[in-house]
């Protein structure tokens, strides 16, 4: 047992550390936020040029071959700095579902293309009336000439406003929330049939509600059988939001300890007062689930199937839970300035809150691990 | 990182498992498992098991008889003994007084007092508490006077677990009344069977008798039982307080008792259906076990770290608090698997002997003074609040 980061793990750590150092405060954080696409193109040329856009993706493609502990040391870094570009979206999500199902020319076309930097995607799943269920998917594919036309709705899709390319999962075959049937499509953002009505989320990201009526597609892998490759891009999303939230909720945790070490009340700093210590005591202790539980989930995904599920249900649902502790008492502890847009920290509480909201939130996760329960740990 | 155990580890872990199949006395486990009486017979009777294989004494260093074992194959080894049912150490003499005499002690005194304590054949109790003296332990009045090669003590200790056992006591004294609250106490070993010593039972609240009063009234101790020097005892408490404890979290025991929670839940009927199909009860059983989960990753990075050469200092109170949390948790939900049955108080049932009718399901009649026997965990070894402070005082600077 051997919790302690690899080499080139601890130099992909601070490559990431030094970039959100160096190139991500607060004000030019808001600056690209509140910019017209929301990010920074020039950011995202960093993170090619740094080889982050490649880690999940094989050497043959100029991509590191990582796995759930690189894409959790990626992510976290990106948790501490509020990192606004499409990192989930286009490597973790859309990436690693085409390096999954995709043809070889296909990934020779594709993931060149986003390790280079010069391909942004989004992962259209989830739809309007499915909620966090990936197997409700009621937008249908039919072959069209070469090709397929895809028509339907997908919902709060993230960064779907910008991307080039959208990844689709739509059902060839069989009845809504059927796991049979799904396929993964590749659709052009800019083609005739696809419509999209992008806004900001609460969190300062960007997503999109997408409709595609007879929208030309371009079908990965076999038809009808998506379904188990989708499922470990969600994994891998999953490991990268917890470790996100983790990283996110560590510098809630620092500021909030800062504040109440400097902020005076009664003629001595709020700290000294044990109401508000152990608040604190309590802050840190749900960080420290996060943390291990980001580490489990990260260190889980090749195990066999139940067990690897029941661990990733376990590990969202803490980050649910711990995260929302942590959020609000960090807004607490900050009294009226947590409260203000101007405070660094609000932003952190938004981020950690809606990461619950993404990819299946506590009670999602919670029904799955309930499903679970009999799933013997030892067996692992 | 890799956050599976070696193949070391596994075959450190099939050895106790193997260990424990052949040599954890069958009436003894059937005992823990079924929430009965464990006499004191029944814990020497193990302990001894334990020493003839070198087991007893994880924390010691070897040329005392430790065992030598790093941090994660001291966590492997309390999760089997849970797992099997084998009961507690002792923590007393092995884990408490005795590391205060290897670091502190002289060679006579860790001559005398260790082999009986490997052995078993001494029985310990700690002298910390007063009745004026819990989480303010420094506010402690019982007072050593040094009349020639004597100690004479007077006043009084409490909550003195199983002392109606022991035979001696380690006491934390006051040796100099007008020092500051720290600086007068030492640190005294006495003999129970001195004149001038009473044990008073104190029944909680579960009907148990398992703490007492002790009272001293001109208890002579000869000066050479003292540890370290006069008025240094402070020194001694603190160390033992932070002294290494890998199974404070209590992973081994939760898993354990979660997985016969499990098993209740699937055998008792609701409305026709077990127990476990129930929404809200199985939305609680999903709770306990993510974060049993999540505890269990935190101890091992505990462990890992300890290991690693760092010492885990603070960072135990996290799982103090996160650890009796849970037990405690699982304490209700096994109190809730009752029903109606939590009800009866039948203390004559935990006999290993009681041969007559059970009142409800057999695992019934022990949880709800399990529930109430457990709220000690928030409370001793530094309460919960405690720890708080603690770790606001050390790690977060408050």
């Amino acid at each position: 047992m051997d919790f302690k980061l690899s080499d080139e793990q601890r130099m992909l750590e601070e490559t990431v550390g030094r970039l959100v150092r160096d190139g991500y405060p607060f004000d030019v954080r808001e600056k690209a936020r509140t910019s017209e696409l929301g990010f920074s193109k020039e950011m995202w040329q960093q993170f090619a040029e740094l080889g982050l856009l490649g880690v999940p993706f094989s050497e043959d493609f100029g991509g590191f071959n990582g796995g759930g502990p690189e894409l959790m040391v990626v992510a976290e870094g990106f948790g501490r700095g509020l990192v606004l570009e499409p990192y989930l979206a286009t490597v973790v999500l859309s990436g690693t579902l085409i390096n999954a199902l995709g043809s070889d020319s296909q990934k020779e076309a594709l993931i060149s293309a986003i390790v280079g930097g010069e391909l942004r995607l989004a992962l259209a799943a989830y739809e309007p009336e499915g909620r966090y269920d990936h197997t409700h998917v009621a937008t249908t594919a039919e072959k069209s000439g070469d090709g397929y036309v895809i028509s339907g709705s997908k919902a709060v899709v993230l960064h779907g406003d910008s991307a080039d390319k959208l990844v689709v999962i739509a059902r060839t075959a069989g009845n809504a929330n059927d796991r049979n049937g799904l396929s993964a499509f590749v659709v052009d953002a800019a083609a005739e049939g696809v419509s999209r009505r992008g806004y900001e989320t609460i969190d300062g990201l960007h997503a999109a509600e997408i409709s595609l009526n007879k929208a030309p597609a371009e079908l990965l892998g076999e038809e009808g059988n998506a379904i188990d490759a989708l499922e470990k891009s969600l994994a891998l999303g999953i490991v990268a939001l917890c470790a996100e939230a983790t990283g996110a909720m560590e510098v809630a945790c620092d500021h909030t300890l800062n504040y109440i070490k400097e902020r005076q009340q009664f003629g001595v700093p709020i700290g000294k007062f044990q109401a508000l210590q152990h608040r604190m005591v309590e802050m840190r202790m749900e960080l420290e689930k996060a943390r291990s539980m980001t580490i489990l989930a990260a260190c889980s995904l090749e195990l066999s199937a139940p067990v690897c599920a029941k661990r990733l249900a376990a590990a969202k649902a803490i980050i649910g839970k711990s995260g929302r502790k942590v959020a609000e008492e960090a807004i607490q502890l900050h009294g009226g300035m947590g409260m203000m847009e101007e405070t660094a920290v609000s932003h952190y509480a938004k981020r950690i809150v809606m990461i619950d909201h993404q990819l299946g939130d506590l009670g999602y996760h919670m029904q799955q691990l309930e499903n679970l329960l009999d799933v013997d740990e030892d067996a692992a | 990182m890799d956050i599976n155990y070696t193949p070391e580890e596994l075959a450190f872990r099939d050895e106790v498992r193997a260990f424990l199949d052949e040599k954890l006395p069958k009436d003894i486990a059937s005992k823990v498992k079924n929430s009965q009486h464990l006499g004191k017979e029944d814990t020497i009777r193990w302990q001894k098991i334990l020493n003839e294989k070198g087991w007893m004494a994880m924390h010691w260093p070897t040329e005392h008889g430790g065992t030598g074992w790093s941090p994660i194959q001291k966590h492997i080894f309390e999760e089997e003994c849970a797992e099997y049912g084998a009961p507690t150490v002792l923590p007393f003499g092995v884990n408490m007084v005795a590391p205060v005499l290897i670091k502190f002690g002289t060679d006579e005194q860790k001559q005398k007092y260790l082999p009986p304590i490997l052995n078993s054949d001494v029985w310990w109790c700690q002298g910390y508490s007063e009745p004026g003296a819990g989480s303010d332990l420094a506010g402690l009045k019982t007072k050593a006077v040094r009349e020639g090669d004597h100690y004479v003590v007077n006043g009084q200790k409490t909550w003195t677990t199983l002392g109606q056992h022991a035979d001696w006591i380690f006491c934390l004294v006051r040796t100099d009344p007008n020092a500051k609250k720290q600086e007068g106490i030492s640190f005294l070993l006495i003999d129970m069977e001195t004149p001038g010593i009473t044990v008073r039972p104190l029944i909680t609240l579960d009907g148990e008798h398992e703490v007492n009063e002790v009272f001293f009234d001109d208890v002579k101790v000869p000066v050479e039982n003292l540890v370290g020097e006069e008025n240094k005892g402070w020194t001694c408490a603190k160390y033992l307080l932070t002294f290494e404890r890998t199974g404070i979290a209590g992973v081994g025991q939760s898993k354990a008792a979660l997985k016969h929670l499990k098993e209740v839940a699937r055998k008792v009927q609701q409305n026709g259906k077990p127990l476990i199909e129930d929404p809200l009860f199985r939305n609680r059983l999903a709770d306990v076990e993510m974060e049993l989960m999540a505890l269990e990753m935190t101890n091992l990075r505990t462990v890992a770290a300890a290991q690693a050469g760092g010492v885990p200092g603070a960072e135990s109170s996290f799982l103090k608090i996160m650890g009796t949390e849970l037990r405690q948790e699982i304490t209700d939900l096994f109190r809730r698997a009752a029903g109606p049955y939590a009800q009866p108080f039948l203390p004559e049932t935990f006999d290993a002997d009681y041969d007559g009718e059970m009142v409800g399901p057999d695992f019934a009649n022990s949880v709800s003074t399990k529930y109430f026997n457990m709220r000690k965990l928030s409370i001793f070894g530094g309460s919960n609040e405690i720890q708080k402070n603690i770790i606001a005082k050390m790690i977060l600077g408050l």
